[in-house]
């Protein structure tokens, strides 16, 4: 099996690789690459992503056809990927960081700011905390629920069709920590940066 | 319910595990990658390594340090010492490093935060700040500090906020190895005047100094020397802080 982590120079993706490999041992070829036909022919794909929104969805937009080839893969053929934090966000139609943004439109819904409430809630929101599990999800299996997750963000995806959440964390309002959609699924969470219970949740997606 | 930070820092000299008192008098101990692996396992909630080699021929090794720790580590991995530029940075991140915290660079050129943050995200910015007492504030000061800087540290702290850094590691100088607890007024100024989160440091000496940091409205707290030479564990830290109605992740 392939397991293709997208390198679109998102920034730091070092740690999303180190776990990965780690998880797999010798079982999965983890490939790291922006290469279109290695993306197509692997099994499932990861989409990383740090920085802005816009940051990220400019980086994958520099990649010629990696967008059409990303569409073909999730929506098209239908094999499983995951987002991680921007990468979820960017799954969103718009997103509102620096300036509005057109996202994948994977997810109906949009990317905007936490609300801090007048700066009571320090952002970005940076640490460890719980995932409160609101749906089955394949990539919890064997995850308790209000297991602590590590999360650096300041924006949240606001989807529009709530049964797509599968994951909620508490910091200001209920933000959506994960979805799971058929074959797509995200964490806002950081799984590679969340210890033994992040590990097994990369466990899961490999194992789908 | 966002959790409380506990982090452990290592100081590394040249590849080694040191902790200094009032940052001179260096005592050796330890392998970084070992030590970290320790650390992450018994629930710390990141590491951090202070980098606090002086010669340049040796800075390099503080790369294979990181690489070889993020390996083994998945808990976030902060770096700082000695980062000049916005190449230093990626260099880090690269390696494996999650974050990066900028110390003097930031006081001497204030585009090193802003381009990083731009750059890489300002979630892996962190910005150090040095604090000492003077004439009833606080003064920064730079090269693991050794120079005064005339600056506010509070006006400081605001400008680091405004050109995108995502943290702030604020030390002590008159705490900082005296095991006396952290600066509480200071804390609670820099918590109170900036929007992001701040990770006290330097003095810590017992339990209830970290029950004081996380009260004074820091969002972690940093400490060496009580987990460095194993007065207490970080589980035990956690225990505690969790007997004190503290949120911390158990």
């Amino acid at each position: 099996m392939n397991v293709t982590i997208v390198d679109y120079n998102s920034g730091n993706i070092s740690s999303v690789i180190n776990s990965f490999k780690e998880v797999a041992k010798d079982k999965v070829n983890i490939e790291v690459t922006s290469d279109l036909n290695k993306i197509k022919s692997s099994d499932k794909v990861v989409l990383p992503g740090q920085g802005s929104f816009k940051s990220c969805v400019d980086a994958l937009n520099n990649i010629s056809g990696l967008v059409d080839t990303l569409n073909e893969f999730a929506i098209d053929n239908k094999k499983p990927l995951l987002g991680i934090c921007v990468g979820l966000q960017m799954f969103a139609d718009v997103g509102y960081e620096e300036i509005e943004t057109k996202g994948l439109g994977w997810i109906s819904g949009k990317v905007s700011k936490i609300d801090n409430k007048n700066g009571k809630y320090k952002l970005p929101h940076i640490g460890w905390n719980e995932l409160n599990i609101v749906k089955d999800s394949k990539i919890f299996k064997g995850i308790e629920n209000n297991s602590h997750m590590y999360f650096v963000h300041s924006y949240e995806l606001v989807p529009n069709d709530k049964s797509v959440v599968s994951g909620i964390t508490d910091y200001s309002s209920n933000i959506v920590c994960s979805i799971e959609k058929e074959n797509i699924f995200g964490t806002q969470f950081h799984p590679e940066k969340s210890d033994k219970a992040g590990l097994k949740i990369i466990y899961n997606f490999i194992n789908l | 319910m966002l959790k409380n930070r506990i982090i452990p820092c290592l100081d590394v000299k040249s590849g080694r595990v040191v902790k200094g008192i009032n940052f001179v008098d260096l005592k050796d101990a330890g392998d970084p990658v070992e030590q970290a692996k320790i650390y992450s396992d018994g629930g710390a909630d990141e590491i951090c390594f202070l980098d606090i080699t002086a010669s340049n021929e040796n800075r390099d090794i503080i790369y294979s340090v990181v690489d070889k720790t993020s390996k083994n580590c998945f808990v976030p991995l902060t770096v700082g010492g000695g980062v000049r530029s916005v190449e230093d940075i990626n260099k880090l991140l690269n390696c494996g490093a999650d974050k990066v915290s900028i110390n003097t660079a930031a006081v001497q050129n204030s585009k090193v935060v802003e381009d990083s943050s731009r750059k890489f995200g300002s979630q892996c910015i962190v910005v150090a700040i040095d604090a000492k007492r003077n004439n009833g504030g606080w003064e920064i000061f730079t090269h693991g500090g050794r120079n005064p800087t005339g600056i506010n540290v509070l006006e400081f702290a605001s400008k680091m906020e405004k050109c995108g850094a995502g943290e702030l590691l604020v030390t002590s100088m008159d705490k900082d190895g005296t095991q006396s607890g952290y600066d509480i007024e200071l804390m609670k100024k820099i918590s109170s005047s900036v929007n992001i989160p701040v990770i006290a440091s330097g003095g810590v000496g017992t339990l209830d100094h970290l029950v004081d940091g996380i009260k004074s409205g820091a969002s972690a707290v940093l400490a060496a020397s009580i987990f460095h030479y194993g007065t207490y564990s970080v589980n035990q830290a956690k225990q505690y802080l969790a007997s004190k109605d503290i949120p911390v992740r158990i």
